[in-house]
C-alpha cells in the first residue's frame, strides 16, 4: 500500500493480525460429555434402544390412566377377551379385533361392548392396565436394585482399591468368597426365608449382586491412583475424602454408568424368572413375570395373555442392552472393535 | 474354594432353620406325632448339634431324607433326576458353542458387511429375550400350531429338541458375540498375514491358525455359561415338563421340602465351584503364557 500524503495515521500502528489465525480454537471445546452424547447420538442402534426405554418408561408412568379400568378390577363377565382397538379393529390381519384363535367374536359371544386393547385375562381384568401397572413394578425393583448396587459397590471398590493393603486383602477375601456362591441360588433361598415382596425381591438381588460392581470400581480406582494428577492433588495437601469424591469417582463414572445398564436389564430378569419359578409378588399385584407366569397357564387357548407381556419385557431387555452397548462404545471409544 | 463351599452350607443351613413354617404343619397330627415326626428327621436336637450332624453328613455325601417322598434320600432324588437335565445341559452347550462359533467367525470374515451386523442384532436379541419367552414363542408356533414336535415331557429324542433350542439361544448369542471379537483381533496379527503371505488357503488360515487362538477365551465365559444353564433348566424344564433337576428344585420351593431345597442348592453350588476350577485348570493347560507367567489365579 503506498502512503500518499506521508501522513502517518493511529491505524497504522495497530499490531499486525496474527497469521496463524486458523489455527486458532475458535470455538468452546467439546466436554467429555458432550463428546460422549454426540458419538451416542451416532450409534443408531443405541439411540433406538433410548427411545424405547423413554416410550416404555412414558407408558408405565401414564399407562394405567390411558382407560378406566382397574388393574384389580374382577369381572367374570368379561373374562378371557382378546383385545380389541378402535381403528385397527378394521383390519383383521393384525389381530385386534376382538376374535380368538378360533375366529369367535368374543366381545360379540359375552355380549360385552367397550375396548380391551390388550384383552382381560381370565378373571376379567383389564390387561393393559394391569401390564403398565406390572411394567411399572418391574422396573422400579430393577432400578432400586441398580441403585442400591451402585451405592453398595462403589462404596466398597472404592474404599477397598484406595486404602490399599491390609484392608484390601480383607475386602477381596471377603468378595471371592461370594463370587464363588451361585447368585441365583441365594436369591431364591433369600426369598424363600423372607417371603416374596417388592422390598425382598429387591434386597434378595442386591445381596450378592453389588460384588460385580465393586470390582470393576477397584480396578479402576488402582489405575487411577497411579496417575500423577492425583500425586499432585495429594502433594497439595487433599484429603481423602476430597480425592475420592473429586478425582477418583467422577474419572470412574464410565465404567460405572455402563455396569448400571447392564444391572437393570439382569435384574428385570431375575425378578421375571423368580415369578416364574412361584416366588414373585402376590396377587392383586403384578409384575412383567407374574404377567407371563400367568400367561402360560392358558398359552394354548389365549395366547394374548401371553403375548403383550413377552413382548414388552424383551423390548425392554433389548433396549437396555442396546444403550449399554452404545454408551461403552460412545464412553471409551479405544475399546470399540 | 472349600471355604466358599462352607459358607453356602453354613448359609443354607441357618436359613433353612429361620424358614417360617414346618413341613409338618397339618392340622390332622397330633402333638405327639409332630414330635414322633421330628425326632425321626433329628429336628428335636438344639441347634448346634444339628448342624453338626449335618455338616458331618455333607462330607459323606448324605443331603438328608426328603419330607415329600416318604423315606427317599436327597441323593437319591438327585441321582434319578440328574440324568434329563444333564443331557438338555450337554446338547444345549454343543448345539449352542458349534452355532456360537460358526456364526461369530462368519461375521467376524465379512466385517461391517449386512451380515455382520444381521449376526449382531441376531445375538443381541438371542441375548436380551428371556429364555420363557423364547420357550413359549416356540411351543406355541412349533408345538401347538405347527405340530411339528412335542411340547411337554421326556420321552425320547425329539422330546428334547425345543427345550435344547430355548436353552441354547442364549449360548450361541454370548459365544457368537465373544468369537467375532476375539476373531476380529486375532485375524489382524501378524501371523496371520505371514500365513496369507506363505500361500496357505484361507479355509486352512481360518481353521489352523485363527480358530485356535480366537477359541481360547471362550474357555473362560464357560463358568458364566454354566450358570445361566443351570437357571435356565429351572425355567425350560418347568415349561416342558421335563423330569430334571431343576424341575424338582421348583416343585420342592412350592411344596417346603427343606432337604431337597438345601441338597439341590449344595448340589448346584459343588457343580459351579468344580467347574469354576476346572476352567482355571484348563485355561492354564491350553494357554501356555498364562501358566509361565504365574497368573493362574
Amino acid at each position: 500500500m503506498i502512503i500518499k500524503n506521508k501522513e502517518l495515521t493511529d491505524e497504522m500502528f495497530l499490531p499486525a493480525k496474527s497469521r496463524n489465525s486458523t489455527e486458532q480454537i475458535s470455538r468452546p471445546a467439546n466436554t467429555y460429555w458432550q463428546d460422549v452424547w454426540r458419538r451416542f447420538r451416532k450409534n443408531k442402534a443405541a439411540f433406538t434402544g433410548l427411545i424405547l426405554i423413554t416410550l416404555i418408561l412414558l407408558l408405565a408412568i401414564f399407562g394405567p390412566y390411558a382407560n378406566h379400568y382397574g388393574y384389580d378390577e374382577q369381572n367374570l363377565s368379561r373374562a378371557n377377551l382378546p383385545p380389541k382397538i378402535p381403528i385397527l379393529e378394521r383390519f383383521p390381519w393384525i389381530g385386534f379385533n376382538g376374535v380368538d384363535i378360533n375366529g369367535v367374536d368374543k366381545y360379540e359371544e359375552s355380549k360385552v361392548t367397550g375396548y380391551y386393547w390388550f384383552g382381560t385375562d381370565n378373571l376379567g381384568r383389564d390387561l393393559w392396565t394391569r401390564i403398565w401397572k406390572g411394567t411399572r413394578i418391574s422396573l422400579y425393583i430393577a432400578f432400586l436394585a441398580a441403585t442400591i448396587d451402585l451405592i453398595i459397590g462403589v462404596a466398597y471398590g472404592g474404599i477397598s482399591a484406595y486404602y490399599g493393603g491390609r484392608i484390601d486383602n480383607m475386602m477381596q477375601r471377603i468378595i471371592e468368597v461370594l463370587v464363588g456362591i451361585p447368585h441365583l441360588i441365594v436369591v431364591i433361598l433369600l426369598i424363600l426365608v423372607l417371603q416374596p415382596g417388592i422390598i425382598s425381591i429387591t434386597l434378595a438381588m442386591v445381596i450378592t449382586g453389588w460384588v460385580g460392581m465393586a470390582r470393576i470400581v477397584r480396578g479402576q480406582v488402582l489405575k487411577l491412583k497411579e496417575h500423577e494428577y492425583i500425586l499432585a492433588s495429594k502433594t497439595l495437601g487433599a484429603k481423602n475424602t476430597r480425592m475420592i469424591w473429586k478425582h477418583l469417582i467422577p474419572n470412574s463414572m464410565g465404567p460405572i454408568i455402563i455396569t448400571t445398564m447392564f444391572t437393570i436389564p439382569t435384574a428385570i430378569f431375575t425378578e421375571a424368572f423368580l415369578s416364574f419359578i412361584g416366588l414373585g409378588l402376590q396377587p392383586p399385584i403384578a409384575s412383567l413375570g407374574t404377567l407371563i407366569n400367568d400367561g402360560y397357564k392358558l398359552l394354548r387357548i389365549y395366547p394374548h395373555m401371553l403375548a403383550f407381556s413377552a413382548i414388552i419385557i424383551s423390548l425392554i431387555m433389548i433396549s437396555f442392552n442396546l444403550v449399554g452397548d452404545g454408551l461403552r462404545d460412545a464412553l471409551d471409544p479405544k475399546m470399540r472393535k | 474354594m472349600l471355604v466358599t463351599f462352607w459358607v453356602i452350607a453354613t448359609f443354607t443351613f441357618f436359613l433353612m432353620q429361620t424358614l417360617p413354617g414346618s413341613p409338618f404343619n397339618d392340622e390332622r397330627l397330633s402333638e405327639s406325632q409332630k414330635e414322633r415326626l421330628y425326632e425321626r428327621y433329628g429336628m428335636d436336637e438344639p441347634v448346634p448339634l444339628q448342624y453338626i450332624t449335618y455338616m458331618k453328613n455333607i462330607f459323606k455325601g448324605d443331603f438328608g431324607v426328603s419330607f415329600q417322598y416318604d423315606g427317599r434320600s436327597v441323593s437319591n432324588i438327585i441321582g434319578e433326576r440328574i440324568g434329563a437335565s444333564a443331557v438338555l445341559g450337554t446338547q444345549s452347550l454343543i448345539v449352542g458353542t458349534i452355532l456360537g462359533i460358526i456364526l461369530g467367525i462368519i461375521a467376524a470374515l465379512r466385517h461391517n458387511t449386512s451380515i455382520d451386523y444381521g449376526a449382531m442384532v441376531i445375538s443381541v436379541i438371542g441375548i436380551s429375550v428371556p429364555n420363557f419367552v423364547f420357550a413359549g414363542l416356540l411351543q406355541y408356533w412349533v408345538g401347538v400350531r405347527l405340530q411339528w414336535l412335542p411340547v411337554a415331557f421326556w420321552e425320547g429324542f425329539e422330546y428334547s429338541i425345543l427345550p435344547t433350542i430355548s436353552l441354547s439361544v442364549f449360548v450361541i448369542a454370548t459365544i457368537a458375540r465373544f468369537m467375532r471379537t476375539e476373531m476380529l483381533d486375532v485375524l489382524g496379527q501378524d501371523y496371520i498375514v505371514t500365513a496369507r503371505a506363505k500361500g496357505l488357503n484361507g479355509f486352512s488360515i481360518i481353521i489352523k491358525h485363527s480358530l485356535r487362538n480366537a477359541a481360547i477365551p471362550i474357555v473362560t465365559i464357560l463358568g458364566p455359561m454354566t450358570v445361566s444353564l443351570l437357571t435356565g433348566t429351572l425355567v425350560i424344564e418347568k415349561i416342558f415338563s421335563v423330569p430334571g433337576l431343576g424341575e424338582q428344585f421348583v416343585k420342592s420351593i412350592m411344596t417346603n421340602d427343606f432337604p431337597v431345597i438345601m441338597g439341590v442348592t449344595l448340589f448346584y453350588s459343588i457343580l459351579f465351584i468344580g467347574i469354576v476350577l476346572i476352567v482355571d485348570i484348563l485355561y492354564g493347560i491350553i494357554d501356555p503364557r498364562i501358566r509361565l507367567s504365574g497368573g493362574v489365579k
